[in-house]
This record gives structure tokens, C-alpha cells and sequence, in this order.
């Protein structure tokens, strides 16, 4: 192992660039994964938002459109912070994207704030609520579709659970990033970790971006 | 990476083996070939358990009566057999050990593209291991490996969610190490290794890993669908809110048909490279192997509604799948058809390993023709959920899947340990393992068209003899098995040293010392030759080698 490598290429890559188009390769293939996994939940949904048409326009109609589409806004910042972080590691620019990073973690983490008042609701609807809508032994909704509008919440629940699950590990990821970025680990040689982060970053968001119409916005035409 | 070459120290020279020997470098290695042996030994721990049980209901199948099983414990152990033997054995088994011992060093690589995932990829595999693991000793899972709704989410009295957990996360371990495969065959090839001078078995990884990256995470959300169904009481496939249990069956195979092809594709991959090896020749239609793996991987998923031929499926939907599934047969046709055509005209020796490819050969002929009497509507109708389907896919799945697999294993052997095994007894125990796999599940196909049914313990004695005959078949199968064990143990301590090159094969993992060392090569190779050159007297040099072509017939 001669002298001339930089600390930051792996010891079996033969230089940077095979390095780096393997993190890319890497990660492309990773959100392919992603987009599978993502897949059946969509395809159940579509299956049974052809059964029951109904119970999924009633089952709409009871979310908070407000709360989904600020948060809806507030991801769409934190992408545009992360690509700012990634561009700032591309230009040499420690500093700012340390504190582009950090955007985005509190970004981030607006979204899942917001998410856990809008679950609160549903857990803890109030007394003088007439229905009860997590689904199991307790839902309770007066409607004919009430067991079909239970489907939906079903996925109402799994699928904005499964999204908050990668939000909170690109949280966890993005905290890590921070504080190497803090020490100025990512620059315009070596900024892999920050890029392959940021593709992943995007992607949940772009599942919230089919999430937030395919569950909030089918009731309101 | 650790200290540089040790000039002071003994003869033995510096391999992956010996390099470190303390527990930690063994747990916390990052060579993948380290971790092949981590994967090795835990699939054989698996392969056991899922054996053992096999063996203790093939026992009560010996007699019409229920006399060592309940009907609930006789369900729990076929359901123990199916998940550990699918899970934790076959679909790891040929690219969690031999591809990640082999893959980097047939392309001429120091390592994975993603060393470290490599590593966790085996904790995680063993983290849903253990957790299927204790699903069944505190109690048990009767399920089946296939957890159908609505009973597994609302019927089952057992430990569903542990189970569905094990597998859940055992998929994170087979996406992981798909993964590395393609990104590492893609960008870290040695020179002059063009994709068209791939090994076989390379390419053979490559489609595996396709299905796997396409694959695994439908079952993944399937299975967090069940998890969810049950552990919370949500209704996504209950029936009676409205929900469609059949929705689940076609998430359900939309992998685990696939998943097939995550078994047989490696094991051909393996065959491929015997036979050539064991025929002194390169291999007849080198890019029909090549296409018809790709081809597979993509065919693959478009069959798995045979699965449902009975399952409430429309005649229309049920014929596509039909034809589907008598075209995915082609490409493997056209392999056979190029395997038999390499042996034509070959100098084929029967070595040990050469008897698991000739055994591979025989027997999926058998399971895939079967097949097809299952992809015809109308005969499913009978045989669906009957003891042909069973001896069927063990033919596929063992007969295939675990040939290829063993012979893998006999053939590398000494590359991985740097040791030979003895090879008369290694050929005495390839034709036990034969005659007692026969033994075992040929009498299932004739079971099975009498309309013996699967799942059940108890049954008329008229069908007595034949059960007889297959559970003695399973014996002997496992009495094999034994022996193949106590050679190869035997082995790594009075072996013959192998040398480089012990069966004089063609291939980067054999221009390299057994065992190789740890960054595999101690320089880079040149690939100057066609795949298979087996004119030439190595994969690196220039000389033609004048022995092999004596060997021609």
C-alpha cells in the first residue's frame, strides 16, 4: 500500500473514481430495492382503491389536509437543503455543508413532528369524537363502508409508517454525516457518503410526494 | 488490512487462513472470503436443523397412524423444515458462500465493492436466523413456510410474527449481498476481463443478483404486511372486512417464484464451470449460457400465478401464467442442450465433482419436465397440493439446488482450504447422496398421482409402502450426507496439500495460491484470453500448454 493513497480511498478500489461509481451504482441499485419495497405496498392500495372506491374517497376525507400538505412543504425544503449540501461538499465548501446538513436534519425532523400531532389525533381522538380511526378491535366509524374505510386506514397507517422509518434512518444518517462534515471530512475530492445520502434523501421524499395526493387528495374534487 | 508481509516468519507462506488467527479477526473481518466461511458454517448449522427435522416426519410418515406426532407438531416440523431449509439454507446457500468466496477473485479483485456490508449482511442473516430459531423452540410455527392468510394472520396459534420477523430481516442479508455482486462485477473486473470472458458462474451471480434486488423487497413489504395484520390488528388481507387473502398469495410468489431462481441459477452457474472443467473444453454456446441466465432472471417473474391455478384465478389469468411458465422452460432447455453438447466430443473425467454436475443434470431434467405437467391446467387440477408437487420441487430445489451446491463445494475445496479430500470415498458418497435422494422422492411422484396429499400425517395404507420407501430413502440420504461431512472435516487436517491448481481448471481463483492470500492475488492479473481457454497452459500466460491437447480425444 504505497504512501500516495489519500486516507479516504477504500484499500480494494484501485483509485477514487472506481470508488465513487461504485457508491453511485451502489446506491441507484439500493433505490431500486426501494422502489420494489414501496411497490407492493402501492399495488395493494390500487387493488382495493378499485374495490371499494367509496370507503377510500370517505376514508380520505378524514385526514388533515392542512397538516399533510405543510408537511409536504416542509420536505420539499429539506430536499432543496440536502442538494444544497451535496453541492456545497462538490465545491469545497466545508462549512456550508455542515450547516446545509443541519437544515436538513431539523427539516426533517419538522416533518416527523408534524406527522406525531397528525397520529395523535387518530390515537387520541378527544371525547366528544364520533369515531376512532386505527384500525383493530376498537375502529369505530358509522358508515356502510366502515369495514372497507378500515382497509384504508390500514394502509393509511403502514404506508406513512414505512415512510417515517426512513425518514427517522436518514435522520440517523444525516446526523452522522454532521458531525464528520463538522471536522470537514466531505470536500471536492471526496464527497460520496454526503451524495449517496442525499439520493437517498430524495427518494423518501419522493414517495411522500405520491403518498400526501394518493392519501389525502382523493376525497376533495 | 493490517500489517504488511512478514518476511521473518515461518515456511507456511501468508494465506487469508492463517494470516490472523484470534476470534475477533474472525468476526470482525472484512474479507469476503473469511466471510464466506462464516456463512459456510452457519448454512451447514441450518442445513442440519432443517434435515433433522425432515428426518423426525418422514419417521411418522412411516406408518399410516399417527404414533410420534400430533397433527399440530407434525405441522410445526414441516413448517420448521420448509422455512429453515428455504431461508436460511438454499437461497443463501451457493451466492453466500461460493460466490462470495469466488466472485472477487474470478474477476481479479482484492474485494467486494462494499467490504463492510458484506460483513453486516452476515449478522443479519444470523440476527434472522436466531430469531426464526426461537420462534421454534419456544413453540413453534404450523403455518408452512408459504404463512397463507388468513391463517397466519388470524388462526395460527403459534409464533407467526417471530418467524415472519426472521425472514424478513434474513432479506436484508440476501439484498445486501446481491448488491455487492453487481456493483463489483460491474466496476472492479481485472484488465482485459471483458464481460464475455466472465466465468460462466459470474454471470450465473449476476442474474441471481437481479432477482434477488427485483425480488426480496416485495416479500419484505408482504411479509411487514402480515407482521401488521397481526401484531396490530390491522386489516389489510382479512376477509372479512373485504380485505382479499388472494392479494397475498400473488405478493407472495411474486417472490418467492423468483426465489426458485435464486436457488437454481447459482447451482448452474456451478455446473457450468464443472463441466467445462471436467470436459477440458470451452463450454459449447458460451453467450446462449450467458443470454439464457439473463433471460431466466426476467422470465422468472412473470409465472408466479401457477402458484394460484386453484386459487380463485381466472381462466384467462391462469392460462397466461401457463404459457408463461411452459416459456421460462426454454432458456433452461437451451443450457442442457449446451452442457450435453460441451460433454459431445469432450474428455470428460468423473472426478467427484463431475458426479454432482452429472447428478444436477439428471435430476432437474426430472424436476423441470414435472414441471410442466403442473404448469398444464388441467393436470394441476389433480396433482395441485399433492405429494407429485412436493417430490417436484425437491427435485428442483434439492436435486438441483443442492447437486450444484455440493459440487461447488468438492470442486473448490481445495482452493478454499488449500487441502484435497479423498477422492474414493468423495465418489462413494455422491452416489449414496444419489441413490438416497432417489430413494426419497421418486416414490413421492407416484404418491403423489394416487392423490396422496401434502400436509397430512395420516393416511390410507395403500400408500404405506411407498412412504416406507421414501423414508428410507431419507436415511440413506442423510447417512450420505454423514459421510461427505467426515471427509471433508477430515480433510482440512490430513488432506494432500492442493497446489494452485489441482484439477488442472481454467479460471483467475485458480492463477492464485490455495488458499489465496488475503487480497487474493499479490498482483493484479491480466486477462489475456477468451473464457475457458483451455488451449492455453494458464489463464495469464501465452503458452499454449501442449498437455491439454494430448488429453483430446
Amino acid at each position: 500500500m504505497s504512501d500516495s493513497r489519500p486516507s479516504y480511498l477504500a484499500h480494494h478500489f484501485d483509485h477514487l473514481e472506481q470508488q465513487k461509481q461504485s457508491a453511485t451504482l451502489g446506491i441507484w441499485l439500493f433505490l431500486i430495492t426501494e422502489v420494489m419495497f414501496f411497490g407492493g405496498l402501492f399495488l395493494g392500495y390500487i387493488v382495493y382503491r378499485g374495490l371499494f372506491p367509496e370507503a377510500w374517497h370517505l376514508g380520505s376525507s378524514k385526514l388533515d389536509i392542512a397538516l399533510g400538505a405543510t408537511n409536504t412543504v416542509v420536505l420539499i425544503f429539506s430536499s432543496l437543503t440536502m442538494a444544497l449540501a451535496v453541492r456545497s461538499a462538490q465545491v469545497g465548501n466545508r462549512k456550508g455543508c455542515a450547516n446545509f446538513l443541519l437544515a436538513t436534519i431539523i427539516l426533517g425532523s419538522m416533518f416527523l413532528g408534524i406527522k406525531a400531532i397528525e397520529y395523535g389525533h387518530k390515537f387520541f381522538p378527544g371525547p366528544d369524537s364520533h369515531y376512532f380511526l386505527v384500525p383493530g378491535a376498537n375502529f369505530s366509524l358509522a358508515s356502510p363502508y366502515a369495514d372497507q374505510v378500515q382497509i384504508f386506514f390500514s394502509f393509511y397507517f403502514t404506508m406513512t409508517g414505512m415512510h417515517a422509518i426512513h425518514m427517522i434512518i436518514g435522520i440517523g444518517i444525516l446526523i452522522w454525516l454532521y458531525v464528520k462534515a463538522l471536522k470537514g471530512s466531505y470536500h471536492e475530492h471526496y464527497y460520496n457518503p454526503v451524495e449517496v445520502t442525499g439520493l437517498y434523501w430524495h427518494f423518501v421524499d419522493i414517495v411522500w410526494i405520491f403518498l400526501f395526493p394518493l392519501l389525502y387528495l382523493i376525497g376533495r374534487h | 488490512m493490517s500489517s504488511a508481509p512478514d518476511t521473518s516468519a515461518s515456511a507456511k507462506p501468508k494465506n487469508y487462513l492463517n494470516e490472523k488467527i484470534t476470534v475477533s479477526s474472525w468476526l470482525l473481518t472484512l474479507d469476503h472470503k473469511r466471510i464466506a466461511i462464516l456463512y459456510l458454517v452457519s448454512l451447514l448449522a441450518f442445513f442440519l436443523i432443517g434435515g433433522l427435522a425432515a428426518l423426525v416426519f418422514r419417521l411418522e410418515l412411516m406408518t399410516p397412524e399417527a404414533d410420534v406426532l400430533r397433527s399440530e407438531t407434525y405441522n410445526k416440523f414441516f413448517t420448521t423444515h420448509g422455512i429453515v431449509m428455504i431461508f436460511f439454507f438454499l437461497i443463501p446457500s451457493i451466492p453466500a458462500v461460493l460466490g462470495n468466496f469466488l466472485v472477487p477473485v474470478m474477476i481479479g479483485a482484492r474485494d467486494f465493492a462494499f467490504p463492510k456490508i458484506n460483513l453486516a449482511s452476515w449478522y443479519v442473516f444470523m440476527f434472522g436466523g436466531v430469531l426464526a430459531l426461537v420462534a421454534t423452540i419456544a413453540g413453534g410455527v404450523e403455518t408452512g413456510w408459504t404463512f397463507y392468510t388468513p391463517y397466519s394472520t388470524m388462526y395460527a396459534n403459534s409464533n407467526v410474527i417471530l418467524a415472519v420477523c426472521g425472514a424478513f430481516i434474513a432479506g436484508f442479508s440476501s439484498i445486501m449481498t446481491g448488491l455487492n455482486f453487481i456493483v463489483t462485477i460491474h466496476k472492479m473486473r481485472a484488465p482485459g476481463l471483458t464481460w464475455f470472458r466472465l466465468p460462466l458462474f459470474i454471470w450465473a451471480m449476476y442474474a441471481t443478483a437481479l432477482v434477488i434486488l427485483l425480488g426480496t423487497p416485495v416479500v419484505a413489504i408482504t411479509l411487514v404486511m402480515i407482521f401488521v395484520e397481526r401484531a396490530f390488528g390491522f386489516g389489510i388481507f382479512d376477509p372479512s372486512l373485504g380485505g382479499d387473502p388472494v392479494l397475498f398469495q400473488h405478493l407472495f410468489w411474486f417472490y418467492s417464484h423468483p426465489a426458485v431462481y435464486i436457488m437454481i441459477l447459482p447451482a448452474m452457474g456451478v455446473v457450468s464451470e464443472l463441466i467445462s472443467c471436467f470436459s477440458k473444453r470451452r463450454l459449447y454456446g458460451y453467450r446462449v449460457i450467458v443470454f439464457s441466465s439473463l433471460a431466466i432472471a426476467v422470465i422468472g417473474f412473470f409465472v408466479w400465478g401457477h402458484h394460484m391455478f386453484v386459487s380463485s384465478q381466472s381462466t384467462f389469468a391462469g392460462l397466461t401464467f401457463s404459457f408463461l411458465t411452459f416459456f421460462v422452460a426454454v432458456p433452461t432447455a437451451l443450457k442442457m442442450l449446451n452442457w450435453i453438447m460441451t460433454l459431445h466430443k469432450g474428455s470428460v473425467s468423473l472426478a467427484s465433482p463431475m458426479l454432482y454436475a452429472f447428478g444436477f443434470l439428471g435430476l432437474f431434467v426430472i424436476g423441470g419436465l414435472t414441471g410442466l405437467f403442473l404448469s398444464t391446467l388441467a393436470t394441476d387440477i389433480h396433482l395441485h397440493d399433492t405429494y407429485f408437487v412436493v417430490a417436484h420441487f425437491h427435485y428442483v430445489m434439492v436435486g438441483g439446488g443442492v447437486m450444484g451446491f455440493l459440487g461447488g463445494l468438492h470442486f473448490w475445496w481445495p482452493k478454499i482450504t488449500g487441502r484435497t479430500y479423498p477422492e474414493g470415498i468423495a465418489i462413494f458418497a455422491a452416489i449414496v447422496i444419489f441413490i438416497g435422494f432417489n430413494l426419497t422422492f421418486f416414490p413421492q411422484f407416484q404418491l403423489g398421482v394416487h392423490g396422496m396429499p401434502r400436509r397430512y400425517h395420516v393416511y390410507p395404507e395403500e400408500f404405506q409402502v411407498l412412504h416406507i420407501a421414501s423414508s428410507t430413502g431419507a436415511m440413506v440420504l442423510g447417512f450420505g450426507y454423514l459421510i461427505m461431512a467426515a471427509y471433508l472435516l477430515w480433510s482440512l487436517k490430513f488432506g494432500k496439500i492442493a497446489g494452485k491448481n489441482p484439477w488442472n481448471a481454467r479460471g483467475l481463483e485458480w492463477e492464485t495460491d490455495s488458499p489465496p492470500p488475503t487480497h487474493n492475488f499479490h498482483e493484479t492479473p491480466v486477462v489475456r484470453h477468451p473464457v475457458y481457454a483451455y488451449e492455453y497452459a494458464s489463464e495469464t500466460s501465452n503458452e499454449p500448454d501442449v498437455q491439454s491437447e494430448k488429453g483430446h480425444v
